[in-house]
């Protein structure tokens, strides 16, 4: 804790005006949960501890440089043994032990209380987000992960294609999505908060564009999101005729080929594809393509007709051959999935 | 040798009034009635896009905007120059406001849909758009 004040002397301080701003919502300087914070502390003491090494010895070059008379008499012997081996070596061992230590501060399989589980998988360039066993049964979602505030979340991370790693520096450190294997990551958030996450791997042309919106939410609020979710969307309202040919556009142009949306599983052109993100409750998210739009009418009109403008490489077609009608239709179904 | 500095000068009158021939060139697309938006502020407009809040960037290519390359509508620059919006409404205050709040009043057969800005932050866009006087030759 003193470290961290240190810390936030340091920032206030300007001299590490540069970190000023990494504070906010995906930042290892602003940790809102148990990990993140043994890490933040812990690289505090190291950033502190380098820069007296540092200082040290650029005094005692300034020393010997300055006044050579007073080093003349000490043997060079003595510098290389005790500057160059015991105190190195002392430093180097007291520090593995202490990393070990933090590895185990902040690794929480061995936590007492049941973790919740999920199951994020890496697509280029977006998350998948499974809640494997909940007890209304499976539910997947994409690109955002909520958890409930104070519980921990064991996140097991695999990818459908190269290797992607989750970051949500807020939250703990990175860990690889590697093909064919499960990873684990358990994860606390200490306060409610909407949190960033990126891909921290490079995985291909739109990396920078595969974000994650980790959202913590009072144990209450979060089985609310939950039921929600597994909910399957009403059929749109017959008076609404806007939103009917919409619901109809989407099946008839085809993009139940890549996407799910539940409850639309019947007929020739059922939404069962597996190759983009879930869209059953799409217009619930926070955003669009994996962070790179705001949600809304508008920006799913934009992303539908010009993908590949917004986020080029996207393994999803622009469809600017559908009417405009058709489009805004197509939005606006889409948006009135909550 | 003696004619060094009368060249000098020669060079200078010319280079001059080519630059002012170019100067008087420049502004060769004026601007046609009112640009002025009432409550609307260029600066928030600028903001708004920035935002994305609305979409506006990813079917639009708009000068000053980062990330506003889309090429799903038409590319915004020179709005104030434009003499029709979206080339239906004249252009003024009033309609490109009209215009950006609700197409679909409009024309429900546009793809630019209805995004749900409100009248107030139209403005403030429109203002933006107005300060956009360059079309690219
Ligand atoms: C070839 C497969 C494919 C087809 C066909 C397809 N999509 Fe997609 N879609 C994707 C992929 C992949 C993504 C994720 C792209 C990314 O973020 O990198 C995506 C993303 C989306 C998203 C953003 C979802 C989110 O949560 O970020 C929406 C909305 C969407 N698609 C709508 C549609 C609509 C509407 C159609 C039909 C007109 C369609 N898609 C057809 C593959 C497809
Ligand atoms: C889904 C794509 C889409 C979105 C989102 C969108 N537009 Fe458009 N916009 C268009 C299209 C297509 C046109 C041409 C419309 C027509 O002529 O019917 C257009 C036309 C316009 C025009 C008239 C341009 C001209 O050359 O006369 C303006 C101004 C404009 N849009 C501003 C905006 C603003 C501001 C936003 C955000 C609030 C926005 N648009 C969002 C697609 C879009
Ligand atoms: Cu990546």
């Amino acid at each position: 804790m003193r470290t961290r004040a240190l810390g936030a002397v340091l920032v206030k301080g300007g001299l590490v005006g540069g970190l000023a701003g990494c504070g906010g919502t995906q930042s290892a300087l602003d940790p809102r949960g148990p990990a993140a914070a043994t890490i933040a502390d812990f690289s505090w003491i190291l950033f502190a501890g380098a820069a007296v090494i540092f200082i040290g010895t650029m005094a005692l070059a300034a020393y010997g440089v300055l006044l050579p008379d007073r080093t003349k008499g000490v043997p060079p012997i003595r510098f290389i043994l005790w500057g160059g081996l015991v105190f190195p070596g002392v430093t180097l061992l007291v520090l593995t032990v202490a990393t070990a230590m933090v590895g185990n501060a902040v690794d929480f399989r061995t936590h007492p209380e049941e973790p919740l589980r999920v199951t994020v998988v890496g697509n280029m360039f977006w998350w998948e987000v499974v809640y494997p066993d909940l007890p209304g049964g499976p539910l997947v979602t994409a690109n955002e992960l909520r958890i409930p505030v104070g519980r921990p979340v064991e996140v097991t991370v695999t990818t459908r294609d190269v290797i992607h790693s989750f970051w949500v520096p807020a939250l703990h450190g990175k860990m690889d999505l590697i093909p064919g294997r499960m990873n684990r990551i358990t994860l606390i958030a200490s306060e409610p908060a909407i949190l960033r996450g990126q891909c921290a791997e490079f995985c291909g042309e739109q990396h920078a564009w595969m974000a994650l919106f980790v959202v913590a939410l009072d144990p209450a609020e979060f089985d609310g999101w939950i039921a929600r979710q597994q909910a399957v969307p009403e059929p749109p309202d017959p008076a609404d005729e806007q939103l009917v040919r919409g619901r109809t556009a989407f099946l008839e142009a085809g993009c139940g080929t890549c996407h799910v949306i539940r409850g639309l599983a019947e007929g020739p052109y059922a939404a069962v594809g597996q190759l983009g993100p879930d869209l059953t409750h799409v217009g619930s998210r926070l955003s669009i393509g994996a962070g790179v739009l705001p949600n809304g009418v508008g920006p799913l009109a934009a992303w539908i007709a010009g993908v590949q403008d917004i986020k080029s490489g996207a393994r999803m077609p622009s469809y600017s051959t559908l009417d405009g009608e058709t489009l805004t239709a197509l939005a606006r179904y889409l948006e009135s999935l909550k | 040798m003696g004619r060094g500095p009368l060249r000098i000068a020669a060079t200078a009158v010319l280079g001059l009034s080519g630059c002012v021939a170019l100067a008087a060139c420049g502004d060769g697309n004026a601007v046609q009635g009112n640009r002025e938006v009432a409550g609307g502020e260029a600066a928030r407009g600028k903001a708004i896009l920035t935002a994305n809040t609305h979409g506006c960037g990813g079917c639009h290519t708009i000068p000053g905007i980062p990330n506003a390359h889309g090429t799903v509508g038409p590319p915004l620059h020179g709005m104030a120059l434009r003499g029709y919006v979206a080339g239906r409404l004249p252009n003024d205050p009033g309609n490109l406001v009209r215009w950006i709040s609700g197409p679909q009043e409009i024309d429900p057969r546009s793809a630019m849909p209805d995004t749900g800005i409100t009248t107030a932050e139209a403005a403030h866009v429109a203002a933006y758009l107005y300060t956009l006087r360059d079309i690219p030759k």
